[in-house]
This record gives structure tokens, sequence and C-alpha cells, in this order.
């Protein structure tokens, strides 16, 4: 719960947390060092000074770390904690649904544990989306359509045998896709992190709620235009959120595009944590206000109730969450009186 | 004392030259960017230069253009010498500097990795942004100084070129902005307005506000790109000032930082 300075209680939902493990000795290869030196150098570069870890921590910290970071010292209530495998830069995966289901296990009531499967494994994939949704009961799933597989670099959502999956996802009541679009690193030839597979695909699967991390930037135009069109597409904060610190005119201007053309209930926050912290995002979002001339432009404001809704109303919504009943249920747990 | 001076003018060419390439998804010079780690003119002449990008990942179109560019801009050196372009810690920077070493030409190393891959479009769409982003800070630099939206699409070339600007962005942008008109219509007369859209067509003083809020996206999405890569960039490579006497990003990234306990509050 976070506390506004004017006392009110604000319900959060973080949407994109990991548990990952990037340590040298799960690093596979030199890809696997590459892949989280990238991730630290994001976060070294769009975090508070006095927000750093060092880097050993950044590799691989604990459960308890990561339940501190969210939930004590931080103010998420829920947190969506997404699982991106990379097994071919990491010998036991970056971060696989064995182990955030294993932490969510200790706090049942803190997480939703989504899962990942790749549609390039045919058959397979199929079979192991029945395997998520029997083992783990999952809502929702995280696409990271520029993961390598042994030749391929890279996947698009309106790929064949992405189609079946998706089938198979709305069939079993697998409802929220998660899909990063991001800045452009790899693959070779095509651009996997393109957001127009977005636009069909989100069509084609009406029932599906496409959450797209952050917000296809620096693809924002075309991200917008497709969310705008798409009644079942939703943009991610994370990554866009930390420039409110190192360059707050400059979310200034992305928050009041999104809020031009997606609208106050399509936004999602998300830490993106590890990679930073929850608490001094969304204290600065609670703080902030969009420069004049850039809301005049747009005609948006970002107003207090909007706020309550892109840090967790949003989200709630997608993944049923009885904001008062969890409320209740986690004002009763023992941990939010170590919280204080 | 001669050989020194010529050194330090050659040297000094070289930078210049370097400065003209862009990374292209930014349109900013590679050597404002920091991705020129080192250029340097040998004793015999000869030109040395490492070149490394933010990340690891930087998608390979992208290095291909930029070193591409800097081929070019070392073969119009005046002296003509040998070279050396080293590509460093990306992951096709094996592929690269083994292409480079024998003598292939860029397109042919890069033709491997980037399949099909149309780079020709590629370049047009970043021409396309480039054309867009410097026309929006000349735009919002005369929109700043008071003129009417009916003065600034109603300028010619010689109004344009007579307009100043304090020191900033749309001072910086506006020779930039002249060139990629010139480079796009050739066959303009002096009296045509100098601002239009990409495809030529005028802009109504109407239609200005909207004209501008479409060039904003453009910006959005280039400056979210220039931000990043110049995060990551500083981190990566070690630039950033010592503060305070605190240990810096530097010092995290080198594990010179001791353990301690993290930070309760």
């Amino acid at each position: 719960m976070y506390r506004t300075p004017e006392g009110k209680d604000i319900f959060v939902v973080d949407g994109h947390t990991h548990f990952w493990d990037g340590s040298p000795e799960n690093q596979k290869n030199i890809h696997g060092k590459q892949f989280i030196e990238c991730f630290y150098a994001y976060h070294t570069g769009l975090s508070p000074k006095e927000q750093l870890w060092e880097k050993s921590k950044f590799e691989k910290y604990s459960a308890d770390d990561l339940y501190r970071d969210l939930f004590i010292d931080g103010p998420d209530d829920v947190a969506i904690v997404q699982s991106t495998y990379l097994k071919d830069f990491y010998k036991n995966g970056f971060n696989t649904i064995e182990r955030n289901a294993e932490v969510a296990k200790r706090y049942p009531e803190r997480f939703i544990v989504n899962g990942a499967f790749d549609p390039r494994d045919g058959e397979k994939a199929l079979e192991y989306i029945h395997f998520l949704k029997e083992t783990y009961n999952v809502k929702g799933v995280k696409m990271y359509t520029a993961e390598w597989n042994g030749a391929s670099k890279g996947w698009k959502l309106t790929d064949p045998d992405a189609y079946k999956c998706f089938e198979l996802c709305d069939k079993l009541g697998i409802k929220n896709i998660h899909v990063h679009k991001g800045p452009t690193i790899l693959p070779l030839s095509k651009d996997a992190f393109d957001v127009h597979d977005v636009d069909h695909a989100a069509t084609d699967f009406q029932n599906l709620n496409w959450i797209i991390e952050h917000c296809g930037l620096p693809r924002l135009d075309d991200f917008c235009w497709i969310a705008t069109q798409e009644t079942n597409v939703y943009g991610g904060l994370a990554v866009a959120l930390p420039f409110i610190h190192a360059r707050p005119r400059y979310f200034g201007e992305v928050i009041a595009e999104l809020l031009f053309w997606l609208g106050p209930e399509k936004i999602l926050f998300g830490s993106d944590y590890a990679i930073w912290t929850p608490r001094w995002l969304v204290e600065k979002f609670w703080a902030y206000q969009i420069p004049e001339d850039i809301a005049a432009e747009r005609g948006v404001q970002l107003t207090d109730e909007i706020k309550e809704k892109i840090l967790g109303l949003n989200a709630a919504r997608l993944y049923n969450i009885d904001v008062e009943a969890k409320k209740k249920a986690l004002a009763s747990s023992p941990f939010s009186i170590a919280a204080e | 004392m001669a050989t020194a001076s010529v050194s330090g003018s050659r040297e000094k060419e070289l930078w210049r030259r370097l400065g003209e390439v862009n990374d292209p998804e930014l349109d900013e010079p590679v050597t404002e960017m920091g991705f020129v780690e080192r250029a340097e003119v040998m004793v015999d002449g000869s030109v040395d230069v490492d070149f490394r990008l933010p990340t690891y990942w930087c998608s390979p179109n992208f290095a291909f253009l930029m070193l591409d560019g800097v081929r070019k801009a070392l073969d119009q050196l005046s002296w003509a010498p040998d070279y050396r372009v080293k590509l460093h810690d990306h992951m096709f920077a094996e592929e690269v500097n083994r292409g480079m070493a024998e003598g292939k030409t860029f397109g042919d190393i890069f033709a491997v990795l980037a399949e099909d891959q149309d780079l020709g479009a590629l370049r047009e769409t970043f021409r396309v942004k480039a054309f867009k982003r410097r026309q929006e800070a000349v735009l919002r630099g005369l929109k700043a100084h008071g003129l009417t939206d009916r003065e600034i699409l109603g300028m010619d070339l010689p109004a344009y070129d007579v307009a100043r600007f304090e020191p900033g962005e749309a001072a910086k942008q506006k020779p930039r902005y002249r060139a990629a008109l010139l480079e796009r219509f050739p066959d303009r007369r002096p009296d045509d307005p100098v601002f239009v859209t990409w495809e030529g067509q005028r802009i109504a003083p109407g239609a200005l506000s909207a004209h501008l809020a479409e060039l904003r996206g453009v910006r959005i999405n280039m400056e979210f790109n220039g931000a990043l890569c110049r995060g990551l960039k500083q981190t990566r490579y070690k630039e950033l000032d010592v503060v305070d006497g605190e240990p810096t990003l530097v010092d995290f990234i080198m594990d010179r930082v001791p353990a301690r306990t993290a930070p309760t509050a």
C-alpha cells in the first residue's frame, strides 16, 4: 500500500517484476554475461544514485530481498512476476516459472505468477501451455519475441505457430498476454520488437488482453496508433517510468501521449524490478505533474484519480483482483506489521 | 615542429570527418554520442579507429550503417591513408572485424548477418525521421520567438537564413534542417516555402498544430533512444566523474565497492 503525503492509501499492483538469476555460475556463455550487464546498465543509467545496487547483488538477489523491496520497503500490494527463460543464455534459465512459483508459494497473497512459452517449440509449446495451466493455474504469460531458440533469433505474434498457442490460451482462460516491445536490441534480420504484429494478434484474439510492456518505446507512435484502434491493447510503463527521475520533462511528453491516445484506463504501472525498485518510482509518480505547456498542448492532466488507476486499479481489473477484499486480507497479514 | 603541426591538422580533419557521421536512428553525430572510442593518426600517416556501441545487443543494421558511414568519412581524408576500424564488444564484433581484415566490403559482411533486410529502405526511414525531427526543433524555436503560424509557414529560404536563435536545440538544428531540406528537394525554387511535409506538401496555417503533434511523436521516439544510449554508454564505458568522493557507477561495475548491508530506508 502506498500512503500519499496527504494520507490517502493507494492500492498498488506492480505489473512487471522479475526474480532472476543472472549470476556468473548460471551464465551459459558470453550472451548470458552481456544480457545481465545490459540490464545493469539500465539500472545504473536511470536510477537515482542512492538506489544503486552492487553488481553481484544485481546478478542474483534473494527471495528476502525481493519481498522486502516490493512489499515492506516498497509500496506494492500485489506483484505480477513474469517469467523469461533465456535457456540459450543461462544454464538453469534466467527467470523461470519454477523459481517464481517457489517464492510465490511463501507469500501466495502477494504474487501473481505468469508463465512463458515459445511457439517455435511447436507441439511441445502446446503441451507446455497445458502444463502451465494445470500446475500453476496461470492467468497470464510473458512473451519475449526476441528470445533466441537455436538458429532462430526472434519470432512474431502473427506466426502460425504462435496463433495456435494463443488459441489454446484463449480456450484455457489464460487471458493476459504481456508482450515485451522495447528498445531495439537484436536480433538479426528482423526487428522482433516492432509493434505491428500486436495489431493483427489483438484483432484476431479479442478475448485476450494484450499488455505491451515498455509501451513499444521507441516506437511509441506506432504503439499509440494500434492501442487506440484495439480496445484490448494496454501499455505497461516499465522502462518509460524511470525517466521521471533522469529526464522528467521527457517523461511528461511520453505520459501525455499515452493519456491522449490510450486514455487513463489502459496504462499499467510496472517497476521492472530488480532493474528498478518500486518505492522511488511510485513516490515520484505520485508527486509528478505534466509540465503545463505539454499538458495544454495535448489537453490531458495526470490527476490523482488517474494515478490511482495506473498504479493499481487497471491491473486489478485485468487480473480480477477484488481490491477491497484484497486490502482486508493484506491488512490482517503479519507482514503488514513488519512493514511499519 | 612541422611534423607535429601536420599530424595535428590531420587529427583535426579526422575528427571533423568522423563528426559528420550520424547515428542514423538518433540523427546525432557518433562522436557526440561517444561511440568513437579512439581515433588516431599513426606515425606513418595511417589511421586507427576504435568504435564501440552502447550495448552488446545494438542492432547489427544500425552498426552497419554507422560503420559504413565511418568508412566513407575515412575515404574522404585529404591524405588518403590506410585505415583500420575495429568494432568492440558487440555480438557481431568478431564477424565484422574478421570480414574487414579480409578486405570485404561492409555490404558483404552484413549481407550474411542481415539476411533479407533492405538497408536501402532502412536508410530512407531514417532520412524521413531526421528531416522531421530537425524541422520540429526549428518550428518550435520560431514559435517560441513569437512568430505567427502564418509568418512561419510563409518563410522562404532567404528569410530562413537570416533568422537567429539563442544557443539551444533550434540553433543547433537550423543548419541541419536546411541541409535535409535541400537534400530532399534539390529542385526547389528559392521562393518556395521552407516548411513543407516530407512529401513536399505545403502546410496550411490552421494545420500547423496537428503537424507539430505528428513531428513530436517522431522526436519522442528518437529522444528515448538517445537518452537510453547515452546512459548505457556512460555506464558501460566508465566516463562518469567521481561524485563527492563516493563510489561511482564505474566502481560498481568494476566490483570495487565493498559489500555493505542494503539500505533499510
